[in-house]
């Protein structure tokens, strides 16, 4: 094949990819923006006749969907911001500082991570109910509040901390917090940006837990919400696409906004060694 | 929960660095260098996340495994002095159940079907991606990777529409090949390729990224080096990206097979486990057992057989993994 011919060829292929990629999100867009029933006919619309918000209305009106979306928000928000302060603090003490069964204790919970989390949910259901956390927000948050994935991603950063840097404050009489709060929190701005913002969109897009813990509707999150409603609203085809929208907006907007960082996420979640 | 994907789409991020660390735990220690005394105060800042790992995840699981030998249902959820221990009868009863193992030959359909399919789309378009010619990579692999950030409940409703007989985008574009409708979802024999359609749509941009790391790894040389051989296209990627690649590959693996295995909010939303049970997948059945019809003890014994299929998968890919790396 000639430079020329293979080049057209990678191209196309690409195109074509990137446009059946596209493609669901953008009929969802645009079915949402429909009058009812005209996403269902044959052949299939692509774009609306006419444009209309009145589903988008409905779910914040008739639907009270606004309360899942500041539920979901209130979740996704407060396990973030917990989780930076806690996994930060465990991954800063197995990077650099000194005590007993620190490597066999980094192995016990890096081996764990193989086990799967529904195992947990029956136990962790019956336990919430003893805490009195089935439906409430802390029954979700609670148990996203510490990961071990956090944990080893801010380990694996926080390592390339010069040791020399925390001995010269030791010398100079800063105690093991002020060192923490002011010498290693700044350093690895980085990896809590990276850290936050994974955990602000896996808590969002999070389904099984929230939906075994949140037995009240007005309780629940975005995506129980909307899981509930279109087993109600099957036939409400531009309806159901405008939740979807409701749903997936908020995240893609993280994600296109802060892409970077999420990106360094999964490359240093992959780095082996 | 958060760190966790409890549907497929996504990809069990605990479990992959899990492995990183596990597989090089051995060869890191060395290079730490070691302050001269010990310091009391480590124990302050772990406390707090080892306390909250050790009572919301390891009791739980360590509790499940007692669950499983028990016949704690809807009367023990009420009273647990309700509960009886009942040995290994959840298990033989499980093996005795059809729906058992349809579920879990359904979970293999997906996970031995859809992971390398998702896993060659990955490869495929990191290959692409990585030609030096190409231009714009970085809208490319946003446009591919972005699905993988949405919320996998919302897409998969997106999807139930397009799957439509009558109405989905999807038959319409067989249709203009000359192919007719499918019935995706509601034939017991396409439902299941329909959700791993999806799935590889929604998931293959995360390997697709850690392919493309990959990628770069492998020294600009080796491929020089080749070309002045007379190597055809063919020839250097069989004999320097494939192996280049291999300790990726195996990961990649590893990991997908991880998240596949834990099947569960696709049939949910889309087919609740039909037709025909054609899509009830493991975690879909302990869910429905668990909290549908309150039989925890039932369910914790199906939760352990999933928790042990995939140790077992994943043992049998490190120990491939290790063979190849000696070999």
């Amino acid at each position: 094949m000639s430079p020329r011919a293979a080049r057209f060829a990678i191209y196309a292929q690409l195109i074509l990819g990137a446009v059946l990629m596209i493609i669901p999100m953008l009929w969802m867009v645009s079915a949402s923006l429909m009058p009812a029933g005209q996403a269902s006919t044959y052949p299939p619309r692509l774009l609306p006749r006419q444009v209309t918000f009145e589903h988008y209305v409905a779910l914040f009106t008739r639907l009270e969907l606004g309360r899942s979306l500041v539920n979901s928000a209130l979740i996704a928000f407060t396990v973030t911001a917990l989780s930076i302060v806690i996994n930060s603090m465990a991954g800063y003490a197995f990077a650099k500082l000194r005590f007993r069964g620190r490597e066999p204790l980094f192995r016990v919970l890096a081996a764990a991570m193989v086990i799967p989390v529904q195992v947990s949910m029956l136990p962790l259901f019956l336990l919430m109910k003893q805490l009195g956390l089935i439906n409430s927000y802390w029954g979700v948050i609670v148990p996203g509040m510490a990961s071990i994935f956090g944990i080893f991603l801010i380990r694996q950063y926080a390592q390339s901390i010069p040791d020399d840097l925390l001995d010269a404050a030791r010398m100079d009489g800063a105690g093991e917090l002020r060192i923490y709060t002011h010498i290693v929190l700044p350093t690895i701005v980085p990896i809590l940006a990276t850290m936050a913002i994974w955990t602000f969109l896996s808590t969002w897009n999070d389904f099984m837990w929230p939906l075994i813990v949140l037995s009240d509707d007005a309780k629940w999150t975005l995506p129980v919400a909307l899981a509930n409603l279109s087993g109600e609203h099957v036939q409400d085809t531009e309806l159901m696409m405008a939740g979807s929208v409701l749903t997936i907006l908020p995240v893609m907007l993280v994600f296109l906004f802060l892409q970077r960082y999420y990106i360094q996420g999964v490359m240093a979640g992959s780095v082996k060694g | 929960m958060t760190d966790t994907t409890t549907g497929t789409g996504e990809i069990s991020i605990r479990a992959e660095a899990g492995i990183a660390a596990v597989a090089g735990s051995g060869r890191r220690r060395g290079g730490l260098r070691a302050p001269a005394e010990r310091n009391p105060a480590a124990y302050w800042f772990l406390a707090p996340a080892l306390v909250l790992i050790f009572i919301f995840f390891f009791l739980p699981v360590m509790a499940a495994l007692g669950l499983s030998f028990t016949d704690f249902d809807i009367y023990a959820v009420g009273d647990p002095a309700n509960t009886r221990w009942v040995g290994l009868r959840n298990y033989t009863q499980l093996l005795g159940t059809p729906l058992f193992w349809q579920a879990l030959r359904n979970t293999f359909y997906f996970a031995l079907v859809g992971g390398p399919l998702s896993i060659g789309v990955s490869l495929g378009a990191a290959l692409l991606l990585n030609q030096k010619m190409v231009r714009f990579k970085g809208l490319f692999r946003t446009v591919y990777f972005a699905p993988f950030v949405t919320t996998l409940v919302a897409v998969a409703i997106v999807w139930r529409y397009m799957f439509h007989t009558r109405y989905g985008l999807l038959n319409y574009g067989l249709g203009a090949f000359g192919m007719g409708p499918v019935d995706w979802l509601g034939d017991p024999r396409w439902a299941m390729p329909a959700i791993i359609l999806m799935t590889v749509w929604k998931s293959f941009g995360y390997n697709m990224l850690i392919f493309i790391a990959g990628l770069q790894a492998i020294p600009e040389e080796l491929y020089e080096a080749a070309r002045i051989d007379g190597a055809s296209a063919w020839q250097r990627f069989r004999h320097v990206t494939l192996p280049g690649l291999a300790p990726t590959l195996v990961f990649v693996t590893v990991i997908t097979m991880i998240g596949f295995f834990q099947l569960f909010v696709e049939p949910y939303v889309m087919t609740m486990g039909g037709p025909l049970r054609s899509t009830t997948s493991v975690v879909l059945l302990m869910y429905e057992e668990g909290f549908r019809w309150w039989r925890i003890g039932h369910a914790a014994a199906v939760a352990f057989v999933l928790f042990i299929v995939i140790l077992i998968a994943t043992l049998v890919q490190l120990a491939l993994q290790k063979r190849w790396s000696d070999a």
